[in-house]
């Protein structure tokens, strides 16, 4: 576990910079792809892996701390993210794309809804039918098309930290 | 058989034959001989060199094959090298443009205190519109001040760390600017949208708003200072029914392209929120 913790440090830091610099400003209308989010939900998914609340805590914190959005929306968000991926890789390991697909739609779904319903508590003027079309849509959907390559080089990644055991 | 020829007289004889010949030749009788001779030991000469040389071409060519590839392998990383310090100019000429113009901005509004900052990175909400710009609290920056660049507004610092600062844009939802018409001095409320887009509220109904309105800061609230340049009205949208009317603009900062800003550090927000009126028990 400790080795999966410093790890995730670089990584997610890594991980939040691109997002910040690079993914936040490839848009599709509105919507933006999270890779953090991509990232927590392909890692929760690794049967073998352990750290996984401890990198969405750890990911929720720093991009909450990032964000103007008030830091506790990416840390539920992101916890949501990684309780979803972790019971879905007990249930449904042996399709761990499907897995992948259902943690990106529905984690996105819940993050954003989080955010538009802080949002709108604070009386920001927004229109749902608005948001859900420009932003929450586009967002899913380039989720989506991350999600196989992120979810490939997670399980690299997990795989080189926690390898199979070799029963004799 | 031996001559009788003394040895001088054959002498003689030699150089007259040999005077004679140079004479001819000088003539021009032995032209087709020479010619002839001399075509034939062109040729001749031509075919042995011919050989000559494909043969040393034989020889050497594979070492030349190499050396040229050596040599362009070596003019292709040259190329590759160049082309790199080609972009790195091309950046950089951009960068100065920019920078140019920014410079060029504060000298003609020289009333306020500029700091310069990259742009580097961008909030990872979508449903936000703020930027991360690579200056803090270490260069002065507070919260509350305007953020500029040479084409007009572009919001206010919203937080601060050390060596950087998150920056609302006046295109986030949550935004509300107090802004007027130039022309006509009309007040409104410049307010974002989700999707980026620009809007006016809050003009009067009397107001007359036209098509290329310029819309300026007013400088009311004390969260901008006056004049800073926003962009113009492109559509006007009113109606008997409504308190107000509204209008669409066009900003003046392409906020897709933020690169650089500059932050005016010599304006203090004022915070009026004690002023405002809450409903009494």
């Amino acid at each position: 576990m400790r080795r999966g913790i410093l790890v995730g440090i670089p990584v997610l830091g890594l991980a939040i910079m691109v997002q910040t610099s690079i993914i936040g400003r490839i848009n599709l209308l509105n919507g933006a792809a999270d890779l953090v989010l991509l990232i927590l939900a392909a890692w929760g998914l690794q049967e073998r892996v352990r750290s996984a609340w401890v990198w969405g805590a750890a990911a929720g914190l720093l991009v909450g701390f990032i964000s103007g959005t008030p830091w506790y929306i990416y840390l539920v968000g992101y916890l949501v993210v990684v309780g979803m991926a972790r019971s879905l890789a007990h249930r449904v390991w042996q399709a761990p794309l499907l897995a992948m697909f259902t943690v990106t739609l529905i984690g996105t779904l819940v993050l954003l809804m989080l955010t538009y319903l802080e949002r709108s508590l604070l009386e920001v003027p927004l229109v749902f039918n608005l948001s859900f079309v420009r932003i929450i849509l586009p967002s899913i959907l380039l989720n989506l098309l991350l999600a196989i390559p992120i979810h490939a080089l997670i399980r690299g990644l997990a795989n080189l930290l926690h390898p199979a055991e070799v029963v004799s | 058989m031996k001559t009788n020829f003394p040895r001088s007289l054959q002498t003689v004889i030699i150089v007259l034959v040999a005077v004679g010949l140079v004479a001819l030749a000088l003539g021009g009788y032995f032209n087709p001989v020479s010619s002839w001779f001399t075509r034939l030991t062109v040729d001749a000469q031509t075919w042995i060199s011919t050989r000559y040389l494909a043969v040393v071409d034989f020889l050497t060519v594979p070492r030349d094959v190499a050396t040229l590839r050596q040599r362009n392998s070596e003019l292709e990383a040259e190329v590759a090298q160049l082309q790199a310090q080609v972009i790195d100019l091309q950046q950089k000429v951009t960068e100065t443009n920019i920078l140019s113009a920014l410079v060029d901005f504060a000298r003609a509004n020289p009333n306020y205190s500029y700091k310069a900052a990259a742009v580097i990175g961008k909030d990872p909400s979508p449903f936000l519109s703020y930027v991360i710009i690579n200056i803090g609290s270490d260069q002065g920056i507070l919260p509350g001040m305007p953020v500029v660049t040479d084409k007009g507004l572009v919001g206010r610092v919203d937080a601060v760390i050390t060596e950087g600062a998150r920056v609302q844009l006046v295109t986030d939802a949550a935004s509300a600017v107090n802004v007027q018409l130039q022309s006509s001095k009309t007040e409104a409320m410049l307010i974002g949208s989700v999707t980026g887009d620009l809007s006016l509220d809050m003009i009067s109904q009397d107001a007359t708003v036209t098509i290329g309105d310029v819309v300026l800061t007013s400088g009311l609230g004390g969260s901008y200072p006056p004049n800073l340049l926003v962009g113009q009205v492109i559509s006007v949208r009113k109606q008997a029914t409504e308190l107000f009317q509204q209008a669409d603009i066009q900003p003046n900062v392409d906020f897709n392209q933020l690169s650089y800003v500059l932050v005016i550090t010599n304006f203090a927000p004022v915070d009026i929120t004690p002023l405002v009126a809450t409903p009494g028990p």
